[in-house]
């Protein structure tokens, strides 16, 4: 089992204000993890230090052989950092809570655009990929349409399929269907199983969905004040949680 | 046969030789009306004045062609300092401040001030009489220095002399004060006011020569004394009326007038005149083809102006917003300087100044540059505005996808930023093509200066500024209509017209 993702002792705090303690967490290739917790307890926060979106106060991040690192007492690098961040985001992709497609492209063109721009590949190839995945996620027929045009579920699905376009090693779901109507739920989940079964791809997913996270997930990680309060398979923390706070947290799932 | 070949020959070299006479190339402001230097109504191809008629006086006796270049009031020293003109001649009073700068001719006009009031009006006689009183007069004018001289009188300031006479009728001041000539045009005409008093002040009118060209003020200073010598000089201001004692006393001539006033009847005639409609209506419609010229080098010098300020707006937006600290620094002192600054006042420096450090711009050029750079200040803020409208997921979105700042910029925020910043931009476009009405400062005739020159030619303000109001309105229409159908595009991926951006 070969190791995708590892972080050691990430700490990150806004003005003064801990959100992450030192996580430490390993996560092997091609698992689907969930990542839970109360509203607050650092799981967006972390989710988007792994991409660089955030800068991290200390502590190593290294997904695919990239790394992010930053030690307590080093002067901040702001241009070390960001050639970091930009060489992470080579192989991993990012879904948003409000999907954030760009409202003036097509849906086509915005699946296009990153490939195109970056010169990963042709023109005509990126539109072949990108018809491609845009079909893997049902969405073949609105490739034409504007974001605007279609529903959040179909937006969603669009931003799987570009995020995907890039040929990521792993893809961070932020809170994914929270900004969905209830019945649009279940089909941006399906994709998202659907990407596990087939895929050789790490995702990571920040949810409040816990059926979908105890159903779908390899491994789901409790998050409590910015620190792993337990971690383990979804029957274990379910069925048999050790921490009580994970349990007083989920025993309104069960 | 022999005979006409000779004739054509003869008129042929006569021609060439009219061709090769140096060119005087004099300037004024056609807009400053009777009896300065204005165009003939009858035939708006020719102009006149009195100050028209010395000058040709003058370059005939030096054997100069004299050649017609308009400029503003307030450009015309500065224009000449410049060498946009051999020499100035438009009232301009001889006084050690412009002495500074400029050489003079000897004088050949001499005047003073004149006091106005109502017909019914008793005991305002003299500057004394005026303490406490509202007394109207032109703004930055000798009649304006010594009226604020004297203390205790409150001065209301008037950019047009019909307007200071008719507030007097109006009651809204109690006294005009203003050069005779101009008092000798509007007021003595009017039954309702009456000219009354001594003379106040003395004013020289020179001809103004740049503070290098002592030769041409030599020439000029030879040619005047002949006019005078001659009679030329005396006949003009005879036909002009302008001839009275002050006058008698400069140049040494207390005969009486010899030839009849003919040029002031002329004028009186037309001022005096009322139109029909009929008439009106013809008379505006000579207008439209001036003023469609005067539109051209508004639309003209509006246009590319716009196009460097949306330009360069674009680029000092980035610049503050996403450059280094220095940058960001270069771009804001220079946005709230241009923004906080008058307009008029950098035109002025671009065309007058700049050729004192060996930068020497076109008319064109200089109002392209400071309408454009002017301008440009605005419009990025306009886009500040418009860029910063984009929410932060989407630079997020771009980021996680490995987008690089310019990338991001480029493909993801300003296209959506161009749809918010339309609307004010089209806004911006409206007002700069009535500010471009500035330029005029810089010899350039555009469509308000024709407005100035047409309503100051006929005595009609109101029926030539509706006429202006509505090319002006023309001209913008058009580009309201153009914007807006790409604003409409830059919507179409929104959905309905105007729906907001989630």
């Amino acid at each position: 089992m070969s190791l995708e993702i590892s972080i050691q002792g990430l700490r990150k705090s806004f003005n003064q204000n801990p959100i992450l303690n030192g996580i430490d967490l390993t996560i092997p290739k091609g698992n689907l993890v969930c990542f839970i917790g109360r509203s607050g307890c650092g799981k967006s926060t972390l989710l988007r230090c792994l991409n660089g979106l955030e800068v991290l106060d200390s502590g190593k991040i290294s997904i695919g052989g990239h790394v992010i690192s930053r030690e307590v007492g080093v002067p901040f690098n702001e241009e070390n950092f960001q050639r970091e961040a930009m060489s992470i985001r080579q192989d991993v992709g990012m879904v948003f809570q409000q999907f954030q497609l760009f409202p003036h492209l097509r849906i086509l063109e915005n699946i296009c655009l990153a490939p195109v721009v970056l010169k990963k590949c042709s023109q005509d190839e990126a539109k072949k990929r990108a018809n491609q995945y845009l079909e893997m996620v049902g969405m073949s027929e609105h490739i034409h349409k504007y974001p605007q045009q279609l529903s959040g579920g179909q937006q969603q699905r669009a931003a799987i399929a570009r995020a995907l376009c890039l040929n990521p090693k792993v893809i961070l779901y932020d809170e994914p269907t929270s900004a969905l109507d209830p019945e649009l739920v279940d089909e941006v989940l399906l994709v998202m199983k659907t990407l596990d079964r087939e895929h050789d791809l790490t995702q990571l997913v920040v949810t409040h969905e816990m059926r979908f996270a105890r159903e779908a997930s390899d491994t789901i990680v409790y998050l409590d004040k910015g620190l792993v309060a337990e971690e383990g398979p979804p029957d274990q923390l379910f069925g048999n949680a050790k921490d009580d706070r994970t349990k007083q947290f989920l025993r309104k799932f069960i | 046969m022999i005979n006409s070949i000779f004739v054509i020959f003869f008129s042929f070299f006569l021609a060439t030789e009219i061709l090769a006479r140096p060119q005087l190339r004099w300037a004024a402001d056609a807009e400053s009306g009777a009896p300065f230097v204005f165009y003939n109504p009858d035939n708006l191809n020719e102009m006149m004045g009195f100050e028209y008629d010395i000058v040709q006086a003058v370059a005939k006796e030096m054997d100069y062609e004299p050649v017609f270049v308009q400029n503003s009031w307030e450009g015309l020293v500065p224009g000449l300092q410049r060498g946009q003109y051999d020499v100035i001649i438009n009232g301009i009073e001889i006084t050690e401040d412009r002495k500074q700068v400029i050489l003079f001719s000897d004088p050949y006009f001499v005047t003073f001030e004149q006091i106005v009031v109502r017909k019914e009006t008793d005991g305002i006689e003299s500057l004394a009489d005026m303490k406490g009183k509202k007394v109207g007069t032109l703004r930055s004018s000798l009649a304006e220095r010594i009226l604020r001289s004297e203390g205790d009188i409150e001065i209301l300031g008037y950019d047009a002399e019909t307007n200071a006479y008719s507030d007097l009728k109006l009651k809204r001041s109690d006294a005009v004060l203003l050069d005779a000539p101009i008092a000798q045009y509007y007021a003595r005409p009017d039954a309702d006011l009456k000219m009354i008093g001594a003379p106040i002040g003395q004013i020289l009118y020179g001809i103004g020569i740049q503070k290098e060209n002592q030769e041409l003020q030599k020439k000029i200073n030879r040619a005047l004394k002949v006019i005078i010598q001659n009679g030329t000089l005396r006949e003009i201001y005879d036909r002009w009326s302008l001839w009275n004692s002050p006058m008698a006393s400069l140049f040494n001539d207390f005969a009486p007038s010899r030839v009849p006033p003919t040029q002031y009847d002329f004028f009186l005639r037309h001022n005096g005149k009322t139109r029909t409609w009929k008439e009106k209506a013809l008379l505006y419609w000579s207008f439209i083809p001036i003023m469609a010229k005067g539109a051209v080098t508004t639309l003209n010098i509006s246009l590319v102006s716009m196009a460097l300020a949306v330009a360069l707006g674009l680029i000092l937006a980035l610049m503050r917003l996403y450059g280094p600290r220095p940058v960001v620094w270069m771009a804001t002192i220079y946005i709230e300087v241009v923004r906080g600054t008058p307009l008029l006042i950098q035109l002025f420096f671009i065309f007058y100044a700049l050729p004192h450090i060996g930068i020497k711009l076109s008319p064109f050029v200089a109002a392209f540059l400071g309408l454009g750079l002017n301008y440009a200040a605005y419009e990025a803020e306009n886009y500040r505005a418009g860029i910063q409208g984009i929410p932060r997921g989407q630079t997020e979105a771009a980021a996680a996808l490995g987008l690089g700042k310019m990338a991001t910029l480029r493909y993801v925020i300003v296209p959506q930023a161009m749809r918010i910043v339309l609307p004010p931009i089209t806004n911006d476009f409206i007002a700069l093509l009535k500010d471009s009405s500035l330029v005029s400062v810089i010899t350039m005739v555009e469509l308000t200066k024709i407005y100035g020159q047409l309503a100051s030619t006929y005595y009609d303000f109101i029926g030539t500024g509706i006429l202006v109001a509505l090319f002006y309105l023309l001209l913008g229409l058009p580009f309201v209509r153009l914007l807006r159908y790409v604003e409409n595009r830059f919507h179409a991926p929104y959905g309905e017209k105007g729906h907001s951006l989630r």
